[in-house]
Parts: C-alpha cells; sequence; structure tokens
C-alpha cells in the first residue's frame, strides 16, 4: 500500500502533469460523447458483444485458431507469461532477429516480453512515442492508454538532450516528436520482426482492430517480415460488424477523442510487401507479400477470472482508460501510486486481483473510494466499484485479525471479523454514532483532546488534522418522536430516513427536511431504523453491509407496505438503496425499495411537478448560491433536480463540475490519505473561489462533501433543504 | 438534412484536412495541383478502370522504389471509403503497397470517388464487414493525420504522414 509518503512525493514529483492531462481526457470524454446521438445505445451494444463473448469464449477460441491458421497465419494460446515469452523467443530466434519494434500493447507490458527478449540479446525498440520516452527513461507507465502521462514536456527534453546530446538542444513538444519520428523511423525500416497488441480481434475472419494514432502500429506490421501479435484471450469478438460500437466509443471514452488517426483493421498476413528500404533499383510492387504471423493469445489468469462471478466483469474491459480520467483520485496521483504490476485506475483492481493476486492489488485498491464517478463513463458498463469492493472484502479475509481491545465493542458483526482495525472502526460507525449521541457533550470533548487525537492517529490512523464530527445529544428520531404531524389531510405519505449523520450529527437538516415535506402536503415519520449499511460496504465489509441492508428493508418495509414513499437525504444511502443493494439483497427486496426511495430534492422536485405550491416554501429573488452534487448523486443523474428546485425558489444556481470532493466517506480522514484527499478537495476550492462564485453562500447534498468544503473554505456550508424550509 | 458529402467535407476541414474536387477528366491536374514534390503514388487505373487514373500524366512517380518512397514528400494513393461523419478515409491495404505510400511520406493525397462516401460509421463497418468475410483482406480507417500527445502537446505528424489531402472524384451526370 501506497504510504502517506509516497503519495505526497508522487503528488510533488508528477501530481501536476497527470492532473493536466486526465483532467483534459476526461473533459474531452464530456464534450465527444454529448455529440454521439446513440450513446447510451452504443453502450449497451458494447456491453452485450463483451457479455456474450466471454459466455461463448472457449468456442470463439476454437473458430478464430480455425480461420487465422487457414489465413497462413498461426495461433498459440499461453497459459501464463514465461509460456508465452518462451514462444515469442522461439519466433524471433527461429527469424535470426536483431532487432524487434513494437506498438503500445499493456499485455505485452503484463508478460514483460521486452526482458525476455533483451536477455536473450535482442535489441527491442518501443515505437509509441510515449512508450519510447519510458523506455530511455527506464520508467514504468503511468496510465494504461497515454503511459508516459506522468512526465511533462520539460523533464522529456531534458532526458533527451541528456542521453542523446543533439546538436540543438530539443525544447519544444514539434522537436521533441520530429527527433523521435526519425530515430525511430530508422529502427524501424531496419528491423526484422512487428509486435503489436490488439484491441479486439474478430472469430469470423480473424481481423484485430488496432486503435492507434502516431502510426507507428501500421509501420510496426509494415515494415518488417514477422509479425507477432500478443493479445489476451479475452480481446475475441464474434464478427467484423461487432467492431462498430467500439470503434466509435474507445476513442471518445478514453482520450477524448471522436476517434483515433487510426484504426487498422488487419487480418494478417497483411498483403503489404515485404521491401527492402535500402533498395533503389526494385519497384515497390515487385516485393513479394510473404509475411510470418503468429497470434499469441494469453491466458495469465483470465479464464479462472471468467469462472469468478465478481471478477468476471473485468474481461470486458477495452482498456480505454475513462475509469482511470474520471477518477478523482487518479487524477492527483496516477498509475505510478493507483495502479499494480501492469494496469492502474479503477479496474487494475480487477485485472491485477485476477493476474498477480490479492496481494498487488491491495497495494492500490484502498484509493478506489466508492464514488461510481467511473461507473458512467465505462464504455462496457463495469461496476468498477463493485469489484474493488469485493476485492477490498477479499484482501480483508486473508488478514490476521489484530486482537485489539478497542475492537471488540466497535465490531458487533461476527461476520466481518477480518477486516483490519481502520476498516473495522469504519465499517462500524453506527456503533461510534450511537454511543457519540447518547454521551454528548461529553463525547465531543473527549474526542476532541489532545491525547485521543494522539491515540486516534496511532490506534486507527485517523489524521489528527481533521475536524472530528459533533454529535447532537438530540437525534433526529427523538425529535420527531416529541411532535405531532402537521399535516391534517396529507397529499402523500413519507418515511423519512434517518441516515448516520442526519440522525446523529447534522439533525438540522433532518428537521428542515420534515418542515419542506410538511409544508407540501406530506405526512412524514422517522421511525428508528438501522444505517444503510454504506459505511461498511466502503471498507469492504460486505457481510456486514449485507446485514444492514436485511434490517434496513425489514424497518422500511411495513412503511412502503403501508402506502409511504421513502426519502432520503444522504445520497449515499440513498444510492446504496437504489445501486448497491441490487448485490446484497434478494431482488423482490431490492425493487421494493429502490422503487419506493427518492433522494430528498428528487422527491420535492416530484411534488412540485405534480401540483404542489412553491408558495409553501421559503423563496428568493435571485439570490446567488453556489452548489456541489455528490458523487453518487451525479451517477444516478439525481443533480438536476436540486438544481431546478433551487431555481425555482428563485436562487442563481452556479455548480461545481468536479468528480468529487475527495472526502468519500472515511477516506479523508485517514492518516495515510488525508493530503491526496485535500488535493483533490484544492479542485472544489477553486470551483468555489472563482470570479463569480467567491462571494456565493455554497450548498452541497453529500454529508462528506459538507465536512470536506468546511475545511476547505471559510464559508461555512449547508444542505440546500435547509434553504427552502419557513 | 445535409449531404454525405457536405457532412464529410465539413468533418475533413475539422481535423485540419484539405479538400478539393474534380471531374474524373480533370483528375490530372487535380492530382498535379494537390502533390508537393517529390510525390509517388500508386496507379489505380487497375481498380478504377479509367486510364486517367494512371497518374502518368502528373509529376508523381508510380510504383517508385523503397529508396524513392523514402525521399519523397507527397504520397498519392486511391481511398476505398470515406465516412461522412468523421471525416474518416477506409485505405486498402494492396500488393502494390499502398500501404507504404499513404504511410511513409509527410502528405498523403487520397483519391475518393464521391459514391463511395457512405454516411456514417455504422454503414461502413457494414460494408468492411461484408468484404472481408466475402474475400478477406485488410483496411485502415484514417481520420486526419498522425498525432500525438505523448511529447507534452499535441502534434500532428509522429510516424505518419503530417499532412492530409482528400481529392473528391465527383460523379459524372
Amino acid at each position: 500500500m501506497a504510504t502517506a509518503d509516497e503519495i505526497r512525493e508522487l503528488m510533488r514529483t508528477e501530481g501536476a502533469a497527470v492532473a493536466e492531462n486526465t483532467q483534459g481526457f476526461n473533459a474531452g470524454r464530456y464534450d465527444s460523447v454529448a455529440d454521439l446521438k446513440d450513446y447510451e445505445e452504443l453502450k449497451q451494444a458494447a456491453r452485450s458483444i463483451k457479455e456474450d463473448a466471454i459466455e461463448e469464449l472457449p468456442d470463439l477460441l476454437d473458430q478464430l485458431t480455425d480461420t487465422v491458421e487457414a489465413n497462413g497465419g498461426t495461433v498459440y494460446i499461453a497459459d501464463d507469461a514465461a509460456d508465452a515469452n518462451d514462444y515469442i523467443r522461439n519466433v524471433v530466434d527461429e527469424r535470426a532477429a536483431d532487432r524487434v519494434v513494437k506498438s503500445k500493447s499493456m499485455t505485452s507490458e503484463e508478460i514483460e516480453v521486452n526482458d525476455a527478449l533483451e536477455a536473450d540479446g535482442v535489441d527491442v525498440v518501443e515505437t509509441d512515442l510515449g512508450e519510447w520516452v519510458l523506455q530511455v527513461a527506464d520508467e514504468a507507465p503511468s496510465h494504461i492508454v497515454a503511459p508516459a502521462i506522468h512526465k511533462s514536456r520539460e523533464s522529456i527534453a531534458e532526458l533527451f538532450n541528456e542521453r542523446f546530446d543533439p546538436e540543438e538542444p530539443l525544447e519544444t513538444a514539434e522537436e521533441l516528436t520530429r527527433f523521435a519520428r526519425k530515430k525511430l523511423g530508422e529502427q524501424i525500416i531496419d528491423a526484422e520482426v512487428g509486435i503489436t497488441g490488439s484491441n479486439f480481434i474478430t472469430a469470423d475472419t480473424g481481423t484485430m482492430a488496432l486503435v492507434t494514432s502516431e502510426g507507428n502500429a501500421r509501420k510496426t506490421v509494415a515494415a518488417t517480415d514477422t509479425h507477432v501479435a500478443v493479445a489476451g484471450v479475452e480481446k475475441v469478438i464474434p464478427t467484423v460488424g461487432d467492431l462498430h460500437p467500439f470503434i466509435e466509443l474507445i476513442g471518445r471514452s478514453g482520450t477524448g477523442q471522436d476517434i483515433t488517426s487510426y484504426v487498422s483493421l488487419l487480418t494478417p498476413p497483411v498483403d503489404t510487401p515485404v521491401v527492402d528500404f535500402t533498395d533503389d533499383e526494385t519497384p515497390l510492387s515487385a516485393f513479394e507479400s510473404d509475411r510470418d504471423f503468429h497470434l499469441v493469445l494469453i491466458d495469465n489468469g483470465r479464464l479462472e477470472m471468467r469462472d469468478d462471478d465478481h471478477l468476471r466483469e473485468t474481461l470486458y474491459c477495452i482498456r480505454c482508460s475513462a475509469c482511470s480520467n474520471s477518477c478523482a483520485n487518479f487524477q492527483s496521483v496516477g498509475g505510478h501510486a493507483f495502479g499494480g504490476e501492469t494496469y492502474s485506475g479503477g479496474i487494475a483492481t480487477g485485472w491485477e486481483a485476477g493476474i498477480e493476486g490479492l496481494d498487488v492489488a491491495e497495494e492500490f485498491n484502498d484509493l478506489c473510494t466508492g464514488c461510481t464517478r467511473c461507473v458512467n463513463a465505462c464504455p462496457v458498463g463495469i461496476d468498477i466499484p463493485w469489484i474493488n469492493t469485493v476485492v477490498r472484502d477479499r484482501i480483508n479475509r486473508e488478514k490476521d485479525t489484530p486482537g485489539e481491545w478497542l475492537v471488540d465493542g466497535l465490531t458487533p458483526d461476527e461476520e466481518d471479523d477480518g477486516a483490519p482495525l481502520q476498516k473495522r472502526f469504519f465499517g462500524n460507525f453506527e456503533t461510534v454514532a450511537k454511543l457519540g449521541s447518547a454521551t454528548a457533550p461529553v463525547s465531543n470533548w473527549l474526542a476532541g483532546t489532545t491525547l485521543s487525537r494522539r491515540a486516534m492517529d496511532r490506534i486507527l490512523g485517523i489524521d489528527p488534522r481533521r475536524d472530528l464530527p459533533t454529535f447532537e445529544r438530540e437525534t433526529l428520531v427523538d425529535w420527531a418522536a416529541s411532535r405531532d404531524s402537521q399535516v391534517a389531510e396529507p397529499e402523500r405519505r413519507a418515511v423519512l430516513y434517518p441516515d448516520l449523520y442526519t440522525n446523529h450529527v447534522q439533525v438540522e437538516r433532518g428537521k428542515a427536511a420534515v418542515k419542506v415535506l410538511e409544508s407540501l402536503g406530506v405526512d412524514v415519520v422517522v421511525p428508528p431504523a438501522p444505517s444503510s449499511g454504506r459505511a461498511p460496504l466502503s471498507q469492504g465489509m460486505i457481510a456486514t453491509a449485507t446485514d444492514h441492508a436485511e434490517r434496513v428493508t425489514e424497518t422500511l418495509g411495513p412503511h412502503i407496505e403501508d402506502g409511504r414513499d421513502v426519502v432520503v437525504i444522504e445520497p449515499s444511502d440513498h444510492a446504496m438503496f437504489t445501486r448497491e443493494y441490487e448485490r446484497l439483497i434478494d431482488e423482490a427486496a431490492f425493487t421494493d425499495i429502490a422503487e419506493n426511495s427518492y433522494e430528498v430534492f428528487e422527491y420535492v422536485y416530484g411534488l412540485l411537478d405534480n401540483g404542489a405550491s412553491i408558495d409553501s416554501l421559503s423563496t428568493v429573488k435571485g439570490a446567488e448560491i453556489a452548489y456541489h452534487s455528490h458523487c453518487q448523486q451525479r451517477t444516478l443523474g439525481l443533480e438536476a433536480h436540486t438544481v431546478a428546485v433551487l431555481e425555482d425558489c428563485g436562487y442563481d444556481v452556479v455548480t461545481s463540475d468536479v468528480e468529487c470532493c475527495g472526502m468519500a466517506g472515511s477516506f479523508g480522514y485517514k492518516s495515510d490519505y488525508y493530503e491526496l484527499s485535500m488535493d483533490v478537495g484544492d479542485r472544489l476550492r477553486a470551483q468555489l473561489r472563482d470570479d463569480g462564485v467567491q462571494d456565493r453562500p455554497v450548498v452541497a447534498s453529500g454529508t462528506s462533501c459538507l465536512e470536506q468544503i468546511d475545511a476547505l473554505l471559510e464559508r461555512q456550508p449547508r444542505h440546500p433543504i435547509e434553504l427552502l424550509a419557513t | 438534412m445535409e449531404s454525405k458529402r457536405a457532412s464529410f467535407e465539413g468533418a475533413l476541414e475539422a481535423l485540419g484536412v484539405t479538400v478539393s474536387s474534380t471531374a474524373e477528366s480533370e483528375l490530372e491536374a487535380a492530382v498535379t495541383e494537390a502533390v508537393t514534390e517529390p510525390a509517388v503514388g500508386i496507379a489505380l487505373d487497375e481498380t478504377v478502370g479509367d486510364e486517367a487514373f494512371s497518374l502518368t500524366e502528373t509529376p508523381v512517380t508510380v510504383d517508385p522504389t523503397p529508396v524513392a518512397l523514402r525521399e519523397a514528400t507527397t504520397g498519392v494513393t486511391g481511398a476505398e471509403l470515406g465516412i461522412g461523419d468523421y471525416g474518416s478515409l477506409v485505405l486498402s491495404m494492396t500488393e502494390a503497397a499502398s500501404e507504404l505510400v499513404s504511410l511513409f511520406v509527410e502528405r498523403h493525397v487520397a483519391i475518393l470517388h464521391e459514391e463511395d462516401i457512405q454516411p456514417d460509421m455504422d454503414a461502413a463497418v457494414a460494408e468492411l464487414d461484408e468484404r472481408f468475410n466475402e474475400t478477406g483482406g485488410s483496411a485502415i480507417i484514417a481520420t486526419g493525420p498522425s498525432a500525438t500527445a505523448d511529447m507534452g502537446a499535441l502534434v500532428k505528424g509522429a510516424h505518419g504522414p503530417r499532412e492530409v489531402h482528400v481529392i473528391v472524384v465527383e460523379e459524372s451526370v
């Protein structure tokens, strides 16, 4: 696991370049997919092709093998990296090749074929400019599509000037590119073997698609007489026609380009003649196209992933990098922290767990906070946060349980006693909150003492620079129980879910919600209810989260049956009910709670839309306000409802567009991640301090966001529902 | 609705690809104007069946030697299809080495028949699907010049051409 020191150092050395590039890609993605009128249909088509292909994988591999062999090529299915490398070394040896040129391929990075060939004395040259920079610098890729994303132009110029000592020192991107093109161009035409990856391979014709921009993959194939394509077995899809959605989606989803310069559709061995580039007598067409083709398909754990109900989705990944670019943490640290042996970003947890093992996934898996911003960005709809949660759960279970006295009172759920102390503390925050309210204000005074904070830092890894939540003595449930409904003839009836924070910490927003709903003609009850399970789920404690989910549905079920709607203030809990519970409880129970639950502003929007009068609410005339929506709320498409209601109430609303505030539940409290959390938060701070925004009061929907904004700004933020209460 | 050709040319413009158009009979003049010498090329008369496409009356060296290819500034080839919504060209790979001529040069001039412009990617892939399944083969979907952002800023002209020009051969009435 990356330590606070390692993360700080990476942010210092690579953070700026990573942030600029990933945010550029991410903004490009939003723009590019907005131009695609059938974006959602294309994503569904892509998803369905991948689902079917992985289901039918053994048959497709047989078909592909027959096709490629009929075309005149050879197929080798390698069990693992060593097996693949032995085969490739043999091909290179039989060709008596001195030089191998490569185009970019993550799978070849995975098997480390360069090292294997170099050990045989072969000159291996990376021809993708980014990969070549890293080869010269002897560094590892930090991004699956743009491998040298962590390097600035200045650092590349310094590297080249030092290593190659050109007559005129290189400075601009144009000069660096020209220099690399010339140098690599000479090496490409002199090479015997070309190694490429493959983005997709069709079983019907043996056609492989290579998605590139520089033209190096084309040259790698065209200029050599032996073509070796290295690809994971999961790259096979049934037909050439199936390529269509992927061609439209892959560039847009990744670097935000509508399409990359070249999509090569090669049915090797290709017809291009193999020429001697020093020949000045023979016309091109007089050379033979005598070319060998080897397709090396790599298992290396993938077929086991296919049998794993939770890791299987990883195999749908088309390596577009959307999950990296849309990830707030990745935008700050890049793939050198948020990555394993080969792969980086959110989906890397699946790849590394399946290929390398849990120990490698553990090194970076905590950097996924479950914010879900990658979910809608993924062109094949992989539930990347869920894969991270499952892997975290498995890692927890592999650990020895520390026999700390402190933990026992905090982990009432026997099922999950595998999780480390810190995870168990945050995962069982309900116990802490109950205790905190019962003993407030003493609990707040004690928690704030220097001695307590030192102990929390040492034992639980809670960063002393974070303010702790202040527990209220009177919970929302107690308050609600002590008063009568204010609505005589209700239009609708609702149960307001007392989420952990609203009930114990931010009680005022709960009271405001009750008042707002009542003024719109809703009869509201606030019964005691278990916490949603969000806290344990985010720590990878799935059994505990499931237990919460079951108890929540048992508690709310009778109210739903009684005709009440479930209204939720905390977006992360609303997302549990409408999204994550699908993984935790049976289908009928999930449908029941998901279909009857509303985020509080979604509900208010619906009431107003159905005839409730805005005059019942507190309205203004053009007052300026800044609104930060919540990551999981945005994934569910529910930011717009808050904005619309606030505008209806007369507010002039400016919204942030950062992917996440950086707090992400307990993440920002952890000593190892505090500074990263604040770095992510800085982007939100910058937006809230922009011209025209800097003086606006701030409202935010999520508890974590409110805590983070409170730490970032002088202005104290509120939940927007508090603006509406009369 | 915008015509296929208008949408194609609009997309090319956005990519920084220049376009000229010509009647079949004037092709050689259009090619002469479009190339920067030294220029090499692939004769198209065999595939098109029109002598004008042999490029003999142009400055283009047809079927060059490898050394002449490396020394050339411009490479002239045909394009099998145009793709309206992306401004892409579908370049086929032939034994005449069109892949080399379109790739190992600074400027690629592609000759495209107007009737070969497909409205969108869906239609283009469907056509390739049919062709690949009938006769095999390979193709490049090329969109704009080669490019890289790996050196700290977007640069046009990485390993492949830095400039692309399309000559649309108009349908004879």
